[in-house]
């Protein structure tokens, strides 16, 4: 397990003007992993990769680079690239000037560079590009210019900080799939920074859901989702139903006054916790069948389903679900065993940041 | 609009067309008229004055009389010096912009205000005082003589004009460069390390080509009034250094406005040239490659 962790964040802080940002945080990339750090803005997750890129120094804590502490190396000297959040192309260069400028420093030969803006131009489908100007391009365009000014480098690891986030909707989710499909063409590590669930649930191989300086999970994308270890994890992915509970004994929780079969054990008997259920797992019925029985509050048609809010045990459920059921409807609730997640109630707010079992 | 016009013009309603173009055209006048006043037609009268003699003849006479030994060396000199103090003030300018642009401390704005506060004051007052300061029983020669040392004569030397030019033009070339430098995207620059340049080649392959921009117009805003002035020369100079600026001033003053003009236009000649080369190497700066 230890020899194939390329990249090594040991007990980072950091912190400006006396507001901390990182606070003792570790986490390791493992070798040609599509790690994604994800959090909402300042969270920390952009200083962490501006410390693994060397663009900041953590005030205590070690960078950790294939075995070697490369904490106060300056990023001339490390083995990886970075593609910024506005591009950052040299607009006073051409794009084949631009591809080759880290080729150059290192010296290659002329034909050699020749080849790589060639290779790394095919790779990004923007062939032709060599002789224009940054500033003639698209934002896509562009920023798949950053890629390959990376990539020709042929890093170890690439960087990449909210790399869509400057792109609409359609151009972000296309460039989705042309990362993995990068990702999978050159078989190197990404570390790649988003504030956006969906992109991270799409691309990545782990997930790092950070807030306020800490890790609140690790995880693959299925984990996070389906089983986030606390509210702010399961806020934060998607829509859910956050309730709280009591665990009434193994396998039985009382949501609301109603007890429902789940597949936890090993909380206590009689334990507040919270819950999370997803509101697509949750099926209205009649409501003689239900466990909880509510009245359908609101409705709107999302395109692929109708989004409810149902009033049930004094809250508004969230409810996603193909089948319609008109405002006013009386519908009862259901939510299959393992559907329902449970999560220990954080003792404090502090605490709440901090993860479990680290 | 008004009532001659009571069709409904649907573009105006749906806020497709601007209503008031015409009107807009109507506030440039003020403009176009100050334009007009003070700058095209005296252009005209230069133009005028330059190319006829006293009695209204056409003639190249006045342009010809650079070709007199007085006034192409006062050309020389005068460019000569310009360039100088161009050079001078550029040295000084841009290593003071980059620790500027480094530090981002709190008190940037205060040494900006110190670097244009001189300008608050009248230009011919500091170069008076420059004056002062520098003459033979002046205040910096008093000084030494107090501490024992040699005493300096610069006054009325190219030196001394040097000097003049540099301080009273020093913040036409700081603020410009130093403006372009703030706005570098600090990412452009960890691009370049990123990609293993280290911090001289980041400066020579990106800061320096990025920031040629204010460089020109920093070398402008110098070269410009430097290669034309008569008051710095005339004050700091005394009567035996002459510049161009200097003649010129001279044949005015004598009542030869003829022969004035043909050498304001020659100098203007000069002074277009040197825009026009400078805004070559721009492009190339903005355009292609310079490596």
């Amino acid at each position: 397990m230890n020899d194939n962790k390329l990249i090594n964040l040991v007990n980072i802080t950091k912190s400006y003007d006396n507001t901390v940002i990182l606070d003792d945080l570790s986490l390791y990339v493992r070798e040609n992993e599509f790690v994604t750090l994800l959090g909402p803005s300042g969270c920390g997750k952009t200083t962490t990769l501006r410390i693994i890129g060397g663009f900041e120094t953590p005030d205590k804590g070690q960078v950790v680079f294939e075995g070697k502490d490369i904490t106060k190396l300056p990023p001339n000297e490390r083995q990886l690239n970075t593609v910024f959040q506005k591009y950052a192309l040299f607009n006073h260069m051409t794009i084949a000037e631009n591809i080759a400028f880290g080729l150059k420093i290192k010296k290659k030969s002329g034909d050699y560079i020749k080849d790589k803006i060639k290779y790394a131009l095919k790779l990004v489908n923007l062939d032709g590009y060599e002789n224009r100007m940054p500033n003639s391009l698209s934002g896509g365009q562009q920023q798949r210019i950053a890629i390959a000014r990376a990539i020709v480098n042929e890093p170890k690891v690439l960087l990449l900080d909210e790399p869509l986030g400057a792109l609409d909707l359609k151009l972000r989710q296309d460039m989705q799939y042309e990362l993995i499909r990068l990702k999978n063409e050159l078989g190197i590590t990404f570390v790649y920074v988003t504030h956006d669930q969906e992109e991270a649930l799409t691309m990545s191989d782990t997930i790092v859901v950070m807030n306020q300086g800490y890790i609140q999970q690790i995880g693959t994308p299925e984990k996070i989702y389906n089983e986030p270890e606390n509210a702010f994890v399961a806020d934060f992915i998607g829509d859910s139903n956050i309730i709280a509970a009591t665990m009434v004994e193994d396998r039985l929780v009382n949501i609301l006054g109603a007890n429902f079969p789940c597949v936890d054990d090993g909380f206590g008997k009689q334990k507040p916790v919270d819950v999370v259920i997803r509101p697509e797992d949750i099926d209205l019925v009649k409501p003689s069948e239900g466990i909880l029985t509510g009245r359908v509050t609101s409705l709107i048609f999302k395109g692929v389903h109708y989004e409810m809010e149902v009033m049930a045990g004094g809250r508004e459920w969230l409810v996603h679900s193909t089948d319609l059921c008109a405002v006013g409807t009386e519908v009862g609730i259901k939510v299959d065993p393992f559907d329902i997640q449970i999560m220990n109630k954080p003792a404090s707010e502090d605490e709440q940041a901090v993860v479990p079992g680290e | 609009m008004n009532d001659t016009k009571p069709k409904h013009n649907p573009l105006l309603e749906r806020g497709l067309m601007l209503p008031n173009a015409n009107r807009m055209k109507l506030f440039s006048f003020p403009y176009i008229l100050w334009m007009a006043g003070f700058i095209i037609i005296p252009l005209i009268m230069i133009l005028f004055y330059g190319m006829t003699t006293s009695e209204n003849r056409f003639t190249f006479a006045n342009l010809a009389m650079i070709a007199e030994p007085i006034n192409y060396k006062a050309l020389a000199l005068a460019l000569l010096l310009s360039i100088i103090s161009t050079v001078i003030c550029l040295i000084l300018a841009y290593p003071l912009s980059i620790i500027l642009n480094n530090i981002k401390m709190k008190s940037n704005s205060l040494i900006i205000f110190i670097i244009i506060l001189p300008m608050w004051m009248n230009f011919l007052l500091r170069t008076i005082a420059w004056q002062n300061i520098l003459e033979r029983t002046g205040i910096l020669n008093t000084l030494l003589t107090f501490l024992h040392l040699p005493t300096l004569n610069i006054i009325n030397t190219p030196a001394a004009i040097i000097l003049g030019m540099v301080y009273n033009y020093l913040p036409f070339m700081i603020l410009p460069i130093y403006n372009v430098l703030i706005k570098i995207d600090q990412d452009v620059v960890n691009a370049a390390r990123d990609l293993g340049a280290n911090s001289l080649q980041t400066f020579i392959k990106i800061i320096f080509p990025l920031s040629l921009p204010g460089v020109i117009s920093g070398i402008t805003m110098v070269f410009v009034p430097s290669l034309t002035t008569f008051a710095i020369s005339s004050i700091l100079g005394g009567s035996k250094i002459v510049l161009m600026g200097n003649v010129i001033e001279q044949q005015f003053t004598l009542g030869n406005w003829h022969t004035g003009s043909g050498l304001s236009l020659v100098l203007m000649i000069f002074v277009l040239l040197c825009m026009a080369i400078l805004s070559k190497y721009d492009k190339e700066a903005e355009g292609s490659s310079i490596w």
